[in-house]
């Protein structure tokens, strides 16, 4: 019985100290993207403010996995922005452009259609059965600013959970200065 | 010494480093071109003017459309996208937005163009309005960059009318 605890001990006395390390390397990275997620929050307004196009219907302009910036602002919704849109009773948010605006006189509420660049028709048939417009509720935010390709590393992490285990590992390995790059 | 892992990290941070300071020097310069587009847009026909049976006016018209938008490319522009719009008030909405026709440029041997067409997207408003409505066309153009902000601007014709009867 003594062997288990002789070796035990030493496993401890050799791990702790690099355990204790990990974990707080971890909860660094954690933090502080959090923190830039958060403050980017507040800086646009939004509520998401940096998005990844999934789908080609914005093509050629957005292609699948390029970046978007968000931005909410009190400026009332035009023709041609292109928006990021929720509907109800769908999960993943749509990024196309504004093709109509009616706003009204007294309340100034506005009706908005939207249609993605590379569809043939409007939106009408991805809204909500029986929703002919969208209103100012739906709509998350507009694009503002645009970064090709970075999106890839969200889409590849969330098809291929594997290659995700994979990045946590090498971080793990890692000491915390060196992992600048992957806080973000 | 550095484990391959650390290495591999280091030339990783640098390398993206320097592509997002190579991006961010490309958006701003950007900034330095101050485009002169120009734009010519004639309505040469009402096809056909009528109520919808819900009660909302439809018109439907033929363009003459002509531009020269080819100051609006610099080195950072994947594609300029530009429409056209009828824009115009009523009693019940301060703004009335409908685009009538657009288009995605890909480059600047493109930019110059002139073209003949009847509206692509359905002009309707919301109501019965449109009889006699004085409205302006306005071309939009929406620059997407290779990288970086986007860049929006437009141009106002004033003074179109539709006609006072259905037909």
């Amino acid at each position: 019985m003594g062997w288990i605890g002789d070796s035990l001990e030493s496993i401890r006395s050799i791990h702790i100290r690099q355990v204790l390390t990990q974990a707080v390397s971890l909860g660094m990275i954690v933090t502080s993207a959090l923190i830039i997620w958060k403050g980017l929050m507040c800086v646009t307004g939004s509520e998401s403010p940096v998005v990844v196009v999934l789908s080609g219907s914005m093509e050629p302009g957005f292609k699948r996995g390029d970046i978007l910036f968000l931005h909410m602002s009190k400026e009332p919704i035009r023709a041609g922005e292109i928006v990021v849109f929720n509907i109800d009773g769908r999960e993943i948010p749509i990024v196309h452009r504004v093709i109509k605006v009616h706003e009204r006189q007294d309340t100034g509420e506005v009706d908005v259609l939207t249609k993605g660049d590379n569809n043939f028709g409007d939106d009408r048939l991805l809204y909500a059965h029986g929703q002919l417009w969208l209103q100012q509720h739906h709509i998350m935010g507009r694009a503002v600013g645009f970064l090709p390709y970075v999106g890839w590393v969200t889409i590849i992490m969330t098809e291929k959970p594997i290659i995700k285990l994979r990045i946590w590992q090498f971080i793990r390995t890692c000491k915390v200065d060196d992992i600048s790059f992957l806080k973000m | 010494m550095h484990s391959f892992g650390q290495r591999a990290n280091a030339i990783i941070t640098f390398s993206l480093t320097i592509v997002a300071v190579i991006c961010s020097l490309a958006s701003f310069s950007d900034n330095f071109n101050t485009p002169s587009p120009t734009a010519e847009i004639e309505v040469s026909n009402f096809n056909w003017f009528q109520k919808q049976r819900n009660g909302n006016d439809e018109v439907s018209l033929t363009l003459n459309i002509s531009a020269d938008l080819q100051s609006l490319f610099t080195w950072n522009t994947k594609q300029v996208f530009v429409f056209l719009a009828a824009e115009y008030e009523t009693p019940q909405n301060a703004l009335n937005q409908i685009s009538l026709w657009d288009a995605i440029i890909p480059s600047k041997e493109h930019a110059k163009f002139w073209i003949h067409t009847s509206n692509k997207y359905r002009f309707i408003d919301q109501g019965s309005n449109l009889r006699g409505k004085e409205y302006n066309l306005t071309l939009h153009w929406h620059v997407m960059p290779k990288t970086g902000k986007m860049f929006a601007d437009k141009i106002v014709k004033t003074g179109y009318r539709l006609p006072e009867e259905y037909r």
